[in-house]
């Protein structure tokens, strides 16, 4: 009757990344409007690393296969493997965040800058807004990781669910975000 | 009482009480907004001469702080802090601790908003719409931090209610007491709920654009500039995707309040309970597709101008249905006029008028001429005025036994409400007439052209009409801390009502319910030939429970 049967943690991160959805949702549309009403989109974007990110979308690709084992360790209460996965989860992380890093200080290096037109004005914004979703789940996933090396995430391991759902959100937009910049 | 609480009714009077404050603010700027119109060019008695740019300043800074800072907060914050959990028979919010901090990260925003009035350059000054290319570079309006600041309260107030909804549908969707069935929630709490999910789901793209414009303005990408490629035009379908919505995110609370207060004044079951959920979830779908509208004079494609009219007019028949229930309930009924009574009725009367001015505006062929004139100010004044403050104060003075544990002075109370709705029509009604004679808005001085000053005396009216509007709040004021001060003792259920809110004490103590509270029927049985009396409250079992068979 009160529906306890989902948790509420579960219950709130769905509203949170249903909330989310539109953020991107609102940018991604307003790229694909912008460009469709105007020219030159493709050669700017033909300066982008191509290489730097398809190995970034392996890099986030398999970050979501880690934080799947993550989860499925802490179902098994198995927290020193939760802490493996999970810390193979940051790191492929902040290896997506210092690839980036590296795309960014050479296209900065070459003269694109945000305020080199429209289509720079779209992948600084887009990939910074995006980025910073990485390093937020990057944070929350720290947080965890300590908790499983301390041993007091034991209470609270449905918490590893719940990062896994953001950092597969975080995953998803990416996959929309490099096709739409860098193969277009 | 603890400052830093992470109970729904200190957080609930937390929301409330900086609502107010920006409400005199807000009250604050009408008033040297209008003193202006009817005498420009004189000073502002008890500020002095405004100039041009400090008068965008100010109409800024009014629509803001009353949608962001006033409705906002009050209607959504305070009263579905406040309502959801008791009405709901649960304990607290979900998530207590994420509802303190969406209080908090409120009330930074409005520091935020506060402190942008004393930076160089003063307040944002490129209207509470925000339109670029004005608002997309400080040389367009002498603007720098103000406006930044500006764009960081909204972002920051965004968060706070993104955390607040998150809670408030988990709490409606898990913490249910038994028996409380979805179709046995109260009205409001379902037009509470359906306004979180519309503000969920459409703030998102203005979220993006916030973003986007404050790059504009602080490292200078183009997104809404031309000569970079931009599009000034983007910002206003990602403003008004959120800031048509937006409207309704307000509206829905309002009218949950005064169909609560309508259908206890009226010893009545509610006409149609079950349609009016239906009807506004169809108005909540429909939200999102009419917010083209808005944009009928910026070069809108004609052939997509008429669907978003259609859109419009047709979202107006889910709200003409609740109205008309409304009035059903009242139709041979027993009615109390009590105060919070009276602003109900007040807000109905006064919402149907700004729901008809509605369908012109929404009418593309209309539009294009009484666009941007007072008649559109006249309207919108109509629909929020009557959501936020006639429901509001009808909210106000039905749950303030409930909320401090005291009575409000009903006679004090009557008055207020004569003078608000006098004085509010002789504000609004010539508002539109004004308007329809082609004064604009956003205009510091609209006597400086020869075809609007034969309107000067009436807009003289109009001012001293608000001016007695706003001093007729004064009655609010006295009676809220006198009622707070030395108020009768408010019994459990004053009103007799059957939600659960009233079964507890007044005010309720920290976790509500001394046991959780079983849930029998709906919320509406008045007169029902089931109970000696003409209430029947939702948890009182008409057989004694038959505790063997559990």
């Amino acid at each position: 009757m009160t529906g306890a049967a989902v948790p509420p943690g579960k219950i709130g991160i769905w509203w949170f990344l249903a909330s989310e959805i539109p953020v991107f949702g609102g940018l991604i549309a307003s790229y694909i409007v912008v460009r469709l009403g105007s020219a030159g989109w493709g050669e700017s974007s033909a300066h982008l690393n191509f290489t730097l990110a398809l190995i970034n979308t392996f890099l986030l690709l398999t970050s979501s296969m880690t934080v799947v084992m993550a989860h499925a360790a802490s179902e098994e209460s198995n927290y020193r493997s939760v802490a493996n996965f999970l810390g193979l989860t940051i790191l492929l992380g902040l290896g997506f965040l210092g690839v980036k890093a590296v795309e960014y200080t050479t296209e900065i290096a070459h003269g694109f800058t945000p305020a080199s037109g429209i289509f720079w004005s779209f992948y600084f914004g887009m990939t910074g807004l995006h980025g910073l979703h990485v390093l937020a789940g990057i944070i929350v996933n720290v947080v965890l990781w300590i908790g499983a090396l301390k041993g007091s995430l034991a209470q609270n391991s449905h918490r590893v669910e719940l990062a896994g759902l953001y950092w597969h959100f975080v995953d998803i937009v990416w996959i929309f975000l490099f096709p739409l910049l860098y193969l277009a | 009482m603890k400052i830093f609480s992470t109970d729904h009714k200190v957080i609930a009077k937390q929301y409330l009480s900086v609502g107010l404050f920006w409400a005199i603010t807000g009250g604050l700027t009408a008033y040297m907004i209008r003193w202006q119109l009817a005498y420009p060019e004189t000073e502002v008695p008890g500020w002095g001469f405004i100039a041009p740019d400090f008068y965008n300043m100010l109409v800024t800074m009014h629509g803001t702080i009353m949608v962001f800072f006033v409705a906002m907060p009050i209607l959504l914050a305070a009263f579905g802090n406040f309502l959801i959990p008791l009405m709901i028979g649960a304990q607290d919010m979900a998530f207590p601790r994420l509802n303190m901090l969406s209080f908090w990260v409120f009330a930074l925003a409005s520091l935020v908003l506060l402190s942008s009035f004393f930076v160089p350059g003063g307040a944002a000054s490129a209207g509470w719409t925000g339109y670029p290319p004005l608002s997309a570079k400080a040389a367009y309006t002498g603007v720098n931090w103000g406006l930044n600041l500006w764009l960081l309260a909204l972002a920051l107030e965004f968060a706070s209610f993104l955390m607040g909804g998150v809670n408030f549908l988990t709490t409606a969707i898990n913490l249910r007491a038994p028996g409380m069935t979805f179709f046995r929630l109260p009205l409001v709490v379902w037009m509470q709920l359906t306004a979180a999910v519309i503000f969920m789901l459409s703030v998102g793209p203005l979220i993006a654009g916030a973003v986007m414009l404050l790059m504009d303005r602080v490292v200078g990408t183009t997104f809404f500039l031309p000569e970079g490629g931009g599009q000034p035009l983007l910002w206003q379908h990602l403003f008004w995707f959120f800031g048509h919505p937006e409207v309704y995110v307000i509206l829905l609370p309002g009218l949950g309040i005064v169909l609560e207060v309508v259908t206890v004044f009226s010893r009545k079951p509610v006409f149609a309970y079950r349609p009016i959920i239906y009807a506004t979830i169809i108005a909540g779908f429909l939200s999102f597709i009419v917010w083209a509208h808005h944009q009928f004079i910026s070069g809108i494609d004609p052939r997509l101008a008429m669907p978003f009219s259609i859109t419009t007019i047709i979202i107006s028949v889910p709200f003409a249905f609740v109205i008309f229930s409304m009035i059903a309930t009242l139709w041979r009924a027993s009615i109390t006029f009590s105060a919070a009574m009276l602003f109900a009725l007040g807000t109905l009367g006064v919402f149907i008028f700004g729901g008809l001015t509605g369908i012109f505006n929404g009418s593309a062929p209309v539009d294009i001429y009484i666009h941007d004139t007072y008649f559109v100010v006249a309207h919108f004044h109509y629909t929020l005025f009557s959501a936020v403050f006639f429901g509001g104060f009808a909210g106000l003075y039905f749950w303030f036994p409930k909320m401090f544990g005291r009575m409000m002075n009903e006679a004090l109370g009557k008055i207020h409400f004569w003078l608000t709705f006098i004085f509010f029509n002789s504000v609004f009604i010539p508002m539109h007439l004004v308007g329809l004679r082609g004064m604009m808005r956003r205009i510091a001085n609209p006597m400086q052209y020869e075809f609007l000053k034969p309107l000067e005396p009436l807009n003289q009216f109009i001012t001293l009409s608000a001016i007695l509007l706003l001093l007729s709040q004064f009655f609010f004021v006295i009676n809220f801390f006198m009622s707070l001060a030395r108020g009768k003792a408010a019994e459990r259920n004053p009103w007799q009502a059957n939600t659960l809110e009233w079964t507890t004490d007044s005010p309720p103590p920290h976790g509500n319910f001394a046991e959780v509270p079983s849930v029998y029927r709906g919320p509406y049985e008045y007169s029902s030939p089931e109970s000696a009396e003409d209430w029947l409250p939702q948890n009182r079992p008409l057989t004694a429970p038959r505790a063997a068979l559990r």
